[in-house]
């Protein structure tokens, strides 16, 4: 699932998930993100990544933006509206896709699911709700559809690692599924009821593992916090929070809105070219989709020792700049640096010698392939 | 562990066990705890003449990097090797094993702060 990390347009005060008072009583320490007090961390940043690669952590995701696109064409709205071929997503199916603009820069990543013939959900990054409710809505006119922002009425919630079908599967108050749990597939979903409330179960995610988020009404968010929280117990799960979900989500090379995505960026300097379906006969942005001659693109990029590059850092290949990290970390599961980065596409080849300079001082990387970390299937 | 009462504090969080001309300096539990889990330590080398208000070593989270500030001005006698191979000390115990550095000085600055009136600078 795509993130964001931008500061908000809204000027009034910090919102609150339907979760907050949970995470309050969990001991979390909060973080300003897009506008939302969410929790960065229970108890460790380096013990909740962990929990995740090795059993299960559950997180609030709740500010994330939800759209639903209803009508007879709304599979044909889509393949106009964004860059990839939304209209021939089998119903219970996703796919990840970007909604670009005009001049082919990405106005934000996001994740369609197909949730009848004429009705599909969107979920979009926080800091991104009103640019992308403004796009689509500037984009209907020619079809008959219609776009809500769905957004306050749900919480989202995601359980990821290992034993996220195990928990979730061993969690009673889930019930009526529409799909056993052993045919859910990646990048699918199963509808439920969980109390007097329809859920949306999504084996879709942002850590690189297995995992699940699940939709549900905001009234009904702590009570299933709560039930899935009581069954994973005992599997390991743990409340993770804003913080590990982006170390995770950098080992698995997964890109952040704001970081690696931006309306000044091309999908294919991103490595996003295959979401863009070119043969499409006409959608926002086709004619400026393709990046500029020598255009910057991403590279994965190791180092040794402790030390990583962080946003902003300038690459070096000799003395000259050749380009910039998006993000970077020591990587938990690795153990060594990793770091995302836009570079001279003559540098970007793998394998390729660079230097990162971290404050004054250089460390060595190399060019690497996406991503750094991909669990064992 | 020291009791932290008889610390003095610095406005950068950090603390400075003073005893005659030697003054230990490591980083205060809401320092720590606001930067999450430490990753790694970088610390001056023993001998280094170091200036009060001067960046000596950097601290580095997983989410992000903080400065180590020499809250005196003096000469660097000693630098905690264990913090250094082990950066977790900083988290799990910054009054103790998590020490950062030893500093003998000529003359101690005015301006630290007590264990009270740093307690009310983190609680504003």
């Amino acid at each position: 699932m795509p993130d964001q990390d931008q500061t908000t347009t809204h000027a009034d005060a910090a919102r609150h998930s339907p979760l907050h008072a949970v995470h309050e009583s969990l001991g979390a320490s909060f973080t300003d993100f897009a506008g939302w007090q969410m929790p960065v961390r229970y108890t460790s940043d380096l013990a909740e990544h962990k929990a995740v690669r090795e059993a299960a952590g559950i997180f609030d995701i709740s500010h994330m933006a939800e759209f639903t696109v209803t009508g007879a064409s709304a599979g044909e709205f889509l393949d106009f509206a964004l860059a990839g071929r939304l209209s021939a997503v089998a119903v219970g199916r996703a796919k990840y896709s970007l909604l670009l603009t005009e001049s082919g820069g990405v106005i934000d990543d996001v994740i369609v699911y197909r949730l009848k013939n004429s009705e599909y959900l969107i979920i979009s990054n926080a800091g991104n709700r009103d640019a992308v409710s403004a796009a689509l809505s500037a984009r209907t006119s020619r079809f008959d559809v219609s776009v809500s922002d769905v957004s306050d009425d749900y919480a989202l919630i995601a359980v990821q690692g290992p034993q996220a079908e195990a928990i979730l599967a061993g969690t009673r108050e889930i019930r009526e599924l529409s799909v056993p749990w052993d045919e859910q597939k990646y990048f699918a979903w199963a509808a439920a009821r969980f109390g007097s409330s329809a859920l949306l179960l999504a084996r879709t995610g942002y850590t690189g593992e297995d995992g699940f988020e699940l939709l549900v009404k905001t009234n009904e968010a702590a009570a299933l916090w709560s039930a899935v929280s009581a069954t994973g117990e005992s599997l390991g799960l743990v409340p993770a929070g804003l913080a590990a979900r982006d170390s995770l989500r950098l080992e698995a090379g997964m890109p952040l809105y704001g970081h690696e995505l931006s309306r000044e960026l091309k999908p294919a300097q991103a490595g996003l070219g295959r979401v863009v379906v070119a043969a499409k006969e006409a959608f926002v942005g086709k004619d400026a989709v393709e990046p500029d001659e020598g255009a910057h693109v991403l590279v994965g990029l190791v180092s040794d020792g402790r030390r990583a590059g962080r946003t902003g850092y300038p690459v070096l290949s000799g003395d000259s700049e050749v380009g910039a990290v998006t993000s970077g970390i020591l990587s938990p599961t690795l153990g060594h640096p990793i770091a995302l980065a836009l570079v001279a596409p003559d540098v970007a080849e793998t394998g390729t010698e660079l230097d990162i300079e971290v404050r004054g001082k250089r460390i060595a990387a190399t060019v690497t392939t996406l991503p750094f970390y991909s669990r064992k299937k | 562990m020291t009791e932290t009462s008889a610390l003095s504090y610095t406005e950068e969080h950090e603390w400075l066990n003073i005893d005659g001309s030697s003054v230990t300096v490591g980083i205060t539990d809401y320092a720590a705890e606001k930067l999450g889990d430490v990753v790694f330590v970088e610390l001056p080398d023993v001998g280094d003449e170091v200036e009060a208000g001067t960046v000596v070593g950097e601290i580095e989270s997983t989410k992000s990097v903080g400065e180590l500030f020499a809250p005196v001005t003096g000469t660097i006698t000693a630098i905690n090797d264990a913090v250094v191979d082990d950066p977790s000390l900083v988290n799990s115990s910054p009054y103790g094993d998590g020490w950062m550095l030893t500093i003998e000085v000529p003359e101690l600055p005015a301006g630290l702060l007590d264990a009270d009136a740093y307690a009310k600078l983190v609680s504003e």
